[in-house]
């Protein structure tokens, strides 16, 4: 392939150079009846799973047809999903930040037909291309991490454990009987991109094994003083080895210290702790964000490692799926996830939902530990 | 044919849910065609060596994907992650894989045009591999060569006229819901407050000069759709002092049944006749609510703005007026020092464009100043306000003491008092303390 220049000029890189723009004005890209209606929204509706009715004081409406998509995704995708904006939205569409895409238009018999379109749109391996859903009290769709796509310290893959969870849930997807919506997400590893920290569910990938060393390159490749700084329970130290007769400085572990975090892997690749069997998965749950009702909430560990076990993580989908289903026979109407565990009392959402409580689950990280301890004779039997 | 047999990923192309590995599969074949005679600047069979390494995951259990070396643009410490396969041998195709971060539109509304044009430029430059979006929000552009950066860069600012997001110790790419946009809810243009942040401080977004990472995000309301209180160091929510308008006819259509409540998020189930004392009036957090005689009133001082009321009669009750937004401060994920929501720093602070919002600015410039002096390498503000206090953040950002600062005062006594806080100071004279008790 022919090298094909996009008019920069390596030699001369400041020649004509554009930085600093940010991105264009959102104002560009709004559809008609948005612009139009810009702060004067009076109030909307869900007309079926996946389509939305936002009326506008001026009397117009805006339909919106929502449906998922794996974030992944190629340029051949997004290509199609222009030409469907193109031919049914006037050339607009939006992503929300869960992932979803949107388009707009003004017409509700159109905005019914593009869901019957979009749903009929599959893969040749028979997934769908476009399901419309992810509205009101639904599981919609999950917010993730890259995985084993494309990063170097997942303790799990990111796209496929959220393919097999959605594949799990997906009735829920595409209805709304939940007794409130259920936000599902997932993070790689402890950095938590994902952010799964309060999250009705997540799905979060963890290591068990403290990292290996590699002593005769980490000096080359590691500050070793920002190593030993970055471990949060002091367990890494500075230290030097001897191999073959050669003395290479290098750093110690106190491996009874280590929590997995990978924050010493993070400041130096001589400490990998990727490992097939030691990796898997934490679940997590009644984390929520949003200031209804009760207020925003951290997620709870409820299950402390489930096995790697791809590509379509079994154990993982049957935990998650009984905790749903357990929660959406349970809960009143209104009530997230957590607040019906809070309610009904972790004793019990531990019963109901057949899940083994160990001395895992118990927190022993610094302050916010004792918090979680309970200090009243309160309890159920 | 594939280039690599990949009988576990394969598995994942069953199942109702848009399968990654067929939509990666589909990008292969249509490279391998290149039908529009394209001059692929880096392997046209990437997006199969990428099935190749995944499947390799997928076997071992473990990642392929080493750390990132120091790539980038001339001028910027952001925007570019650099990435490489752990078997490029086997995986040539992805053996340099960048990863680019484009700053996207707040809201996150496109043109079909304009996002045709940046898969123009990644069909001819990367991968064909993309996320929409990424985590904090930017269009993640996944998978180049060292080479095609600058160029990427070049055609994206000078074509597009759209830059790269942040990464590293930088400001990272600010991220607004989709705010006044299509949603009655907003209290305050979340977008545009976001923009002009956001090209306000492109100097930040570009260049590392914190201690570590630091995200803004803007909600609209206290819904919080983009968890600003859980995923930004500084947080914004849309929020009102004016009591919630309350039309009583249409509360009477709910109550009658002629409107479904929750704008009919629950319509998937039976849950029996709408009924507002159990639905609203007994859920309200503040317990500020009455319904009496077919009439809803509220004591709207108590109110807390939790937006129960109003989600679940979105055509009956609406925001009230005198609107800006409340700021919270160290949201985090568990790395390092344990998860944290954002904490509130201004109750409420006047969202006002005509001034160019500079009193927002005032404030977001007295803390970074604190927290560059103060930070240590690679701690977030969050946990900086946990190791000196929440006064001293308070104090930089020039905010004063008030009782929506807490959930309930402290449980210890051992208060840090300053000199200046006491009577006479702390010089005293031993002579005469010794003149009042003996030794």
């Amino acid at each position: 392939m022919a090298f094909i220049s996009s008019g920069y000029n390596p030699d001369k890189p400041m020649e004509n150079r554009i930085s600093d723009i940010g991105p264009r004005h959102f104002g560009e890209y709004l559809p008609p009846v948005i612009k139009k209606n810009f702060g004067q929204w009076d109030y909307h509706e869900i007309l079926e799973p996946g389509v939305l009715c936002h009326t506008a004081f001026s009397g117009d409406k805006a339909y919106t047809v929502r449906c998922g998509s794996a974030r992944l995704i190629t340029v051949s995708h997004v290509r199609e999903i222009c030409e469907i904006a193109d031919k049914f939205a006037g050339g607009h569409l939006r992503f929300t930040t869960r992932n979803n895409i949107e388009f707009i238009l003004e017409d509700k018999q159109a905005a019914l037909d593009l869901k019957a379109y979009l749903n009929g749109q599959k893969f040749p391996g028979g997934s769908c291309k476009f399901p419309v859903g992810g509205t009101g009290a639904s599981v919609t769709n999950i917010v993730h991490t890259q995985g084993w796509v494309h990063c170097h310290t997942p303790a799990t893959d990111a796209s496929g454990t959220v393919k097999a969870t959605m594949d799990a849930v997906f009735d829920d997807f595409e209805s709304m009987k939940l007794p409130a919506p259920v936000r599902i997400s997932m993070a790689c590893c402890l950095n938590m991109c994902g952010a799964v920290h309060c999250s009705d569910i997540a799905i979060l990938g963890i290591h068990r094994k403290p990292p290996l060393i590699d002593h005769e390159y980490l000096d080359n490749l590691c500050e070793i003083p920002l190593a030993v700084s970055a471990c949060p329970t002091g367990a890494v130290r500075p230290s030097k080895v001897e191999i073959d007769g050669k003395t290479f400085k290098t750093v110690a572990i106190k491996e009874e210290r280590c929590m997995f975090c990978g924050n010493c892997y993070t400041m130096c690749p001589s400490l990998p702790l990727s490992d097939g069997e030691g990796d898997g998965i934490a679940i997590m749950v009644g984390g929520k964000i949003s200031n209804r009702i009760s207020k925003p909430a951290f997620s709870k560990v409820v299950v402390p490692f489930v096995p790697n076990e791809p590509p379509r993580w079994p154990t993982m989908t049957k935990v998650i799926k009984k905790i749903l289903d357990t929660y959406a026979a349970d809960a009143n109407k209104y009530e997230r996830l957590g607040d019906w565990a809070t309610r009904i009392g972790w004793e019990r959402f531990f019963e109901k939902c057949d899940l083994e409580f160990t001395s895992h689950l118990i927190d022993d990280f610094r302050d916010p530990a004792y918090y979680t301890w309970r200090q009243t004779s309160q309890f159920k039997w | 044919m594939a280039k690599h047999k990949t009988p576990l990923l394969d598995q994942l192309e069953s199942g109702p849910w848009p399968s990654f590995v067929s939509d990666i599969k589909q990008e292969a074949a249509s490279r391998a065609k290149n039908e529009k005679g394209i001059e692929y600047q880096i392997a046209a069979d990437c997006p199969d060596d990428l099935l190749g390494v995944l499947e390799m995951s997928y076997t071992d259990g473990e990642t392929h994907w080493k750390h990132g070396g120091i790539v980038g643009v001339f001028g910027y410490g952001g925007g570019v992650i650099g990435r490489y396969c752990d078997q490029p041998q086997m995986f040539p195709g992805v053996a340099h894989f960048h990863t680019v971060r484009v700053a996207q539109p707040m809201g996150m509304w496109y043109s079909s045009k304009f996002l045709n044009s940046i898969m123009d430029i990644w069909e001819l430059r990367g991968s064909g591999l993309t996320n929409m979006h990424g985590a904090t929000g930017d269009i993640v552009l996944l998978g180049t060569s060292t080479p095609q950066l600058e160029e990427i860069f070049w055609e994206l600012t000078h074509n597009l006229e759209n830059d790269l997001g942040g990464s590293g110790s930088n400001l990272r790419t600010p991220a607004s819901c989709m705010g006044m946009s299509r949603c009655e809810y907003a209290c305050y243009d979340a977008q545009e407050l976001c923009y002009n942040l956001t090209q306000e401080y492109q100097d930040e977004l570009h260049r590392p000069a914190f201690p570590y990472k630091f995200k803004f995000k803007f909600d609209g309301c206290p819904n919080g759709c983009v968890a600003a209180i859980a995923r930004s160091d500084l947080g914004f929510l849309g929020t009102f002092k004016g009591p919630i308008k309350i039309n009583q006819e249409v509360v009477a259509a709910y109550v009658g049944g002629e409107i479904a409540p929750n704008a009919g998020a629950h319509a998937g189930r039976d849950w029996g006749k709408f009924d507002i004392q159990k639905e609203v009036v007994d859920l309200c957090p503040s317990n500020c609510l009455t319904y009496e005689g077919g009439k809803l009133t509220m004591d709207h001082k108590e109110c807390v703005r939790c937006m129960h009321c109003i989600n679940t009669m979105p055509q009956a009750l609406k925001i009230g007026d005198d609107r800006g937004v409340s700021i919270f401060c160290g949201a985090k994920a568990p790395i390092l020092d344990g998860p944290q929501m954002g904490s509130l720093l201004v109750p409420f602070m006047e969202v006002n464009k005509d001034d160019d919002y500079q009193s927002i600015k005032d404030l977001i410039e007295g803390i970074w100043d604190w927290w560059m002096e103060e930070g240590k390498n690679r701690e977030r503000i969050g946990e900086t306000m946990k190791r000196l206090g929440f006064a001293a953040l308070a104090d930089a950002a020039g905010i004063a003491a008030d009782p929506r600062h807490v959930q309930e005062p402290r449980h210890n006594p051992y208060i840090f008092w300053k000199a200046e806080d006491v009577e006479g100071g702390w010089d005293r004279d031993l002579a005469a303390f010794r003149k009042r008790h003996q030794r």
